[in-house]
């Protein structure tokens, strides 16, 4: 072996800067900058000179400004006498709550119809195919527009609910009136109300409310723990304690206790004058939008529950009962694992589109950060600029949070790689 | 051993028995439907309860289709026709809505004399699409292409074409069925000139503009053929910089001065006559043809190694990615005026186009990115040791492996996209779900019509959407090589 002499580095020469790829890809990248800083500073500019030539400027005072429209459904307080700034709050509440209320909806009716398609029933499975190709593959626009006009146009006035015979009755006992301009549903009553707390710029929490949330993260810590206990148990000696009752107490016992002790009950709407009252008239936007948000995110989530299911291999199933597991153990301890593991980056994906999917609320008039914000309050001001900009920053920082938050979760159902 | 055996056994049947039948309930329909419909309680209860659906929805919807109406000029026509025939108080669909304004649902407001100029356009993008989407079956070709021709033309000779347009129109079928029987690749050309076409019959103007358009990359390739022997990149640079550089400062003017010169052109179509699906297509067409690229640039910059390319891909891929469709489509029709140069304002539909390309482009990005991390490293490292140069790394072994495992993410998009063209309404566009379907319920004979012109407009989304998805499993079967 005889020692090579190590390669004498060529001195610079300029031509390295296109020729060679150590420094080529440094060019490159500078090139790349100065264009983008060139196409930024032309678009900043050519911005400034056409609000100067419209003479606007670029300032979010309007925010602080008295928005002066109603909006029909109000999460927290708000007249028209409130300011824009509050009006976006407002927006974006309703945005999170159809987006929330949509999450939780289409996850349970995808995972139903996932599954169900890959039943052993060849009738009920070719329907729930035909269900998921039929959402799939129809604008959502569509849907929310049709079950909008089924709201508006099949069902009744409310006073078609009145009087001894009346044409139309209400559903889920006597507790659910769709008329075509709401929805009445009970409200939560309390007889024995504490009260509630005061946040500041009049939004309040009942103490209820705090309780029974309280209870119910304190029933889980505990839960944990017993878990924890009963795994160190069969760590020690093999056998592990039974513990779902106790869980199941934990969680449950305090929780009815306090609603015992506040005594929550239903309040079911019922018909005064020419409307229902009592109970929470649910515009009939929201319930279409969610309803549609539901059913198209349900069979893009149907398929992916399915993907991940079929993506188990059909050896673990049968390793799992040749080790002597029984059905519903193999489903938790192995399919479930490792199918989550495909589920779950395309479900936050799902979960992310259908909070921007919100957004087409502008079809039904439901007045949502798009509605509010990027809506009348842009009409009113006439501060395009700032509007969309804000309201994009907005969608944009919800969309991160989310996909963080999954995130998190996700590399927590990870299946762990050694 | 043998023996005591063979001796202590009375009788040994050395014959086969013949088959007996299976039991009854082991056979044919009553197996079938034991082991498929009512294996088990729960099954059972399945089966009955998708029985109930099915009933359900014939008693919801049974009557009203089968009691529809293809033939009137107004909705209470309509329902006098349905009280006629099956008796007062009877429901049914009047899917005359269709038949009646089938000319505004496709073409939208385009004037009615040049109807057949989309109708070309069409025909001929069916045309332009065989060597890309059928290169492979002769046999599917020849279907498609026949069905194309026949359908293109019939059209055009109902729509009134000119004559000029139908021999121009034929003589373009008579090619492609000659390069379809011989090598299909010789239709490649027509593919790549097709864009300006299309857009220039459905716009109309002068023939001067695309003429003038397609000038630019023939003086860039003259400059790459003249500094190629000198450097490669160099070429490629100065090409670009060359075609650009006309299209900005030159194109135009020329344009202009050969129409005044020698005026040649067709009659010109305004963007706000543009509607309905005709709109729909021209919006989805252009956006599949133009994210595709767009997306692999976008995740080759995302997977690059160099640091500021990267990051610029990211920040854009992410903040697409985060908003709305709706807010993009909003800045395109009330803040581009503002990033633009006083004075100038673009087409809406160009417009448009852009921002639902950017749009899908970032999508389609992590799509492929997802198709570039699951090829093997292997892969990659056989490109370097093949001594092979990045782009052609990429062109000849990356891509089209990363490409094929992408296909279904891809066509999804593409299918997303297609229908996110129906969101245009929302920026004053007549897309045919929305804003037709108001424009229909506006007039008085056809107000309060709702689910008919719903139907119509689902049905057909339906099946373009569900057509594409069914193309996507058939290109995986066609592309799939190995792993048996």
């Amino acid at each position: 072996m005889t020692d090579l002499p190590a390669p004498a580095n060529p001195p610079f020469r300029p031509s390295m800067l296109i020729n060679d790829r150590r420094y080529r890809s440094l060019t490159f990248q500078v090139v790349v900058f100065i264009l983008v800083m060139a196409a930024a500073w032309w678009l900043v500019d050519n911005t400034i000179r056409n609000l100067a030539a419209l003479g606007k400027t670029f300032d979010f005072g309007f925010l602080w400004n008295r928005a002066g429209y109603d909006i029909p459904q109000t999460p927290i307080p708000y007249t028209a006498d409130d300011t824009h700034f509050r009006a976006a709050a407002v927006g974006l509440l309703n945005t999170l709550i159809v987006s929330i209320l949509g999450c939780i909806a289409a996850t349970v009716v995808g995972i139903a119809v996932g599954v169900a398609r890959l039943s052993n029933n060849w009738l009920f499975a070719r329907l729930m195919t035909v269900f998921v190709e039929i959402f799939r593959n129809m604008p959502l626009l569509l849907w929310i527009l049709i079950i909008y006009a089924i709201f508006t146009e099949i069902l009744p006035a409310p006073n078609a609910y009145r009087g001894e015979d009346p044409a139309w009755s209400m559903i889920l006992w006597d507790n659910v009136a769709l008329t075509n301009r709401y929805t009445a549903i009970p409200t939560l009553g309390m007889t024995n109300d504490p009260g509630s707390l005061d946040l500041g710029a009049r939004i309040t929490i009942s103490w209820a409310t705090i309780a029974i949330v309280a209870a119910l993260v304190l029933g889980w810590i505990v839960r944990g723990r017993i878990r924890d206990h009963a795994q160190k148990v069969q760590d020690k000696t093999g056998t592990r304690p039974t513990t779902w009752w106790k869980s199941l107490a934990v969680m449950t016992v305090p929780t009815l206790l306090l609603i015992w002790y506040f005594g929550l009950h239903l309040v079911p709407p019922s018909l005064k004058g020419f409307n229902f009252s009592g109970g929470l008239n649910v515009a009939n936007a929201l319930v279409a939008l969610w309803l549609a948000l539901t059913l198209y995110t349900a069979a893009f989530i149907a398929e992916i529950v399915r993907a991940g299911i079929l993506a188990v291999s059909k050896g673990q199933s049968e390793a799992a009962f040749a080790l002597g597991m029984r059905p519903k153990r193999t489903m938790n301890l192995v399919i479930l694992p490792q199918a989550l593991r495909v589920i779950i980056p395309p479900l936050i994906s799902q979960y992310l589109n259908l909070t921007k999917n919100s957004s087409l609320a502008i079809a039904v008039g439901y007045m949502d950060l798009r509605g509010t914000l990027g809506g009348t309050t842009l009409n009113q001001t006439g501060r395009e600029l700032e509007a969309i900009l804000l309201m994009m920053l907005t969608y944009l920082a919800l969309s991160l949070i989310i996909s963080a938050g999954m995130n998190v979760f996700n590399s927590r159902v990870k299946l762990k790689e050694r | 051993m043998s023996d005591t055996h063979a001796q202590t056994v009375a009788f040994v049947r050395d014959t086969m028995l013949p088959a007996a039948p299976p039991p009854a309930q082991q056979a044919g329909a009553v197996r079938w439907l034991r082991e498929n419909l009512f294996s088990g309680p729960v099954n059972t209860v399945l089966t009955l309860l998708g029985l109930a659906i099915i009933w359900f929805l014939y008693v919801a919807f049974g009557d009203w289709f089968a009691h529809s109406v293809w033939n009137a000029d107004s909705l209470p026509e309509c329902r006098d026709i349905i009280a006629q025939t099956w008796g007062e108080g009877a429901r049914g669909a009047c899917f005359a809505v269709i038949r009646e304004r089938w000319n505004q649902y496709v073409f939208g407001f385009y004037p009615p004399e040049l109807y057949w100029r989309p109708v070309m356009t069409f025909g001929l993008l069916m045309v332009a699409l065989m060597p890309v989407l059928f290169g492979a079956s002769l046999s599917i070709r020849r279907i498609v292409l026949s069905a194309t021709v026949a359908l293109t033309l019939l059209a055009m000779i109902a729509l009134g074409a000119p004559i000029v347009w139908l021999v121009f129109a034929v003589a373009i079928m008579a090619f492609a069925f000659y390069a379809s029987e011989t090598e299909i690749t010789r239709l490649l050309p027509f593919s790549a000139l097709f864009p300006l076409l299309g857009v220039w019959l459905l716009w109309g103007g002068s023939l001067w503009g695309p003429i003038f358009v397609l000038v630019g990359p023939v003086l860039g390739w003259i400059t790459w053929r003249v500094l190629s022997p000198r450097s490669a990149m160099l070429a490629t640079i100065m090409a670009a910089l060359v075609t650009v550089v006309f299209w900005l400062f030159v194109a135009g003017d020329a344009a202009g001065d050969a129409q005044n010169l020698l005026p040649m052109g067709i009659p010109a179509v305004a963007s706000s006559s543009f509607g309905g699906f005709l709109l729909s297509i021209t919006i989805g067409v252009a956006g599949i043809a133009l994210s595709l690229p767009l997306g692999i640039v976008l995740a080759l910059a995302r997977r690059s190694d160099m640091f500021l390319i990267t990051t610029l891909a990211v920040v854009f891929i992410e903040f697409i990615r985060g908003v709305p469709l709706i807010t993009l489509l909003f800045v395109a029709s009330l803040l581009l005026n503002y990033f633009l140069p006083p004075g100038t304002s673009f087409d809406i539909i160009l417009r448009v186009i852009i921002m639902v390309t950017v749009f899908a482009a970032a999508y389609m990005a992590e799509v492929i990115r997802g198709g570039l991390a699951a090829l093997p490293k292997g892969q990659y490292e056989a490109a370097d040791a093949l001594g092979l140069d990045y782009w052609k790394a990429q062109r000849l072994i990356v891509l089209p492996q990363a490409l094929k495992i992408s296909i279904p993410g891809i066509v999804s998009t593409f299918i997303g996209m297609f229908k996110d063209t129906t969101l245009v309404t929302f920026v004053g566009l007549y897309d045919p779900l929305k804003s037709m379907s108001d424009a229909v319920r506006a007039s008085t004979s056809w107000k309060g019509i709702y689910w008919e012109p719903y139907i119509f407009v689902g049905f057909i989304f339906f099946l373009i959407c569900f057509g594409m998805s069914r193309y996507s499993m058939y290109l995986e079967r066609r592309l799939q090589r190995g792993h048996r």
